[in-house]
């Protein structure tokens, strides 16, 4: 079962195995300057391809934090309208990812249960190449609330 | 580099030490485009009044971002990038990339907060892989807002190639 985005998602409404709402990316030249203001991060090896290529890439690559974002924008867009919150979210970097490529961002949720006092889910989470391999594979920790 | 790698004495005296800590700042216009350029369209990152109808104390730091170094170009303070903990150590490879993120939040952030950075290299290690031989760093930061109250913990990979 896929929910939509626009719903607002509770404790008792998901299972384990459940896939959340994918969100689907396609970073521009552009988005990853705007992304390098944004965090300060302003490596050349993301807006220079002269630069990039030096360093044995084979062009611009977009930045792992930003795909790290990514990811939480999903969490975030998931679990926000009914108030719940992230508690945990991290990532490995293990492919590279280009612009202009579309990038799909995923989650399914492994474990669903209570622990001091709060409704917590667990996910495992990644992005998606357009060749469908998972290059940045990770986990999150949500808060839920009950209905 | 020809023969296997081993960590140096200077680097495994590294690990562990303390940074001093740095203080970093949010404010509204970091927190939209740190928004605007994830692709955020929540208008609780954008719009105060939206952000405190929904229950925060201004606009709320967007999932990944802690705050923006206070840039001086005439102060020695760490920024973005160059968070590796406590004491420096000669590193005989050239070339970087980010290895992995993790944050964990344990309380709320918002646009007017001012949190303070302790960072320290958690873990260094060898590695050999697609890039060959690698320095894989694990530096572990703890944010704590102006109330001294801990916000969050970030642990990054960093790899040294």
């Amino acid at each position: 079962m896929v929910t939509t985005a626009a719903n607002k998602v509770y404790f008792e409404d998901v299972q384990e195995g459940q896939e959340i709402p994918k969100l689907v990316k396609n970073p521009s030249t552009q988005q990853l300057v705007q992304w390098a203001a944004g965090s300060g991060d302003f490596y050349q090896i993301h807006y220079d391809p002269e630069f990039a290529k030096a360093t044995g890439l084979t062009g611009i690559i977009v930045h792992g934090a930003l795909k790290h974002a990514f990811l939480g924008q999903m969490l975030w867009d998931w679990v926000a309208p009914s108030g719940g919150r992230i508690k945990k979210f991290g990532v490995s970097y293990r492919g590279m990812d280009y612009p202009a490529q579309e990038m799909t961002c995923r989650g399914v949720i492994t474990r669903k249960y209570q622990e001091d006092g709060e409704n917590l889910v667990d996910l495992d989470i990644w992005t998606e190449n357009p060749q469908g391999q998972k290059t940045t594979p990770g986990t999150a920790t949500v808060i839920l609330p009950s209905r | 580099m020809a023969e296997e790698f081993q960590l140096t004495q200077e680097m495994k005296d590294a690990i562990g030490v303390e940074s001093e800590p740095h203080t970093v700042e949010l404010d509204k216009t970091a927190v939209r485009m740190f928004a605007r350029a994830v692709g955020y369209t929540d208008p609780v990152f954008y719009d105060e009044a939206e952000a405190k109808r929904r229950g925060f104390r201004s606009l709320p730091a967007p999932p990944g971002y802690l705050g923006t170094p206070i840039f001086n170009p005439r102060a020695t303070a760490p920024g973005v990038g160059d968070q590796q903990g406590g004491r420096r150590f000669s590193n005989p490879f050239k070339r970087v990339l980010n290895g992995g993120t993790e944050i964990e939040y344990v309380g709320d952030i918002c646009a007017g907060d001012a949190l303070t950075v302790r960072s320290k290299i958690a873990d260094l290690k060898p590695a050999r892989g697609s890039l060959g031989q690698m320095l894989i760093t694990t530096n572990e930061s703890t944010y704590h807002n102006q109330d001294g109250k801990l916000v969050a913990i970030m642990r990054g990979t960093i790899i040294n190639y």
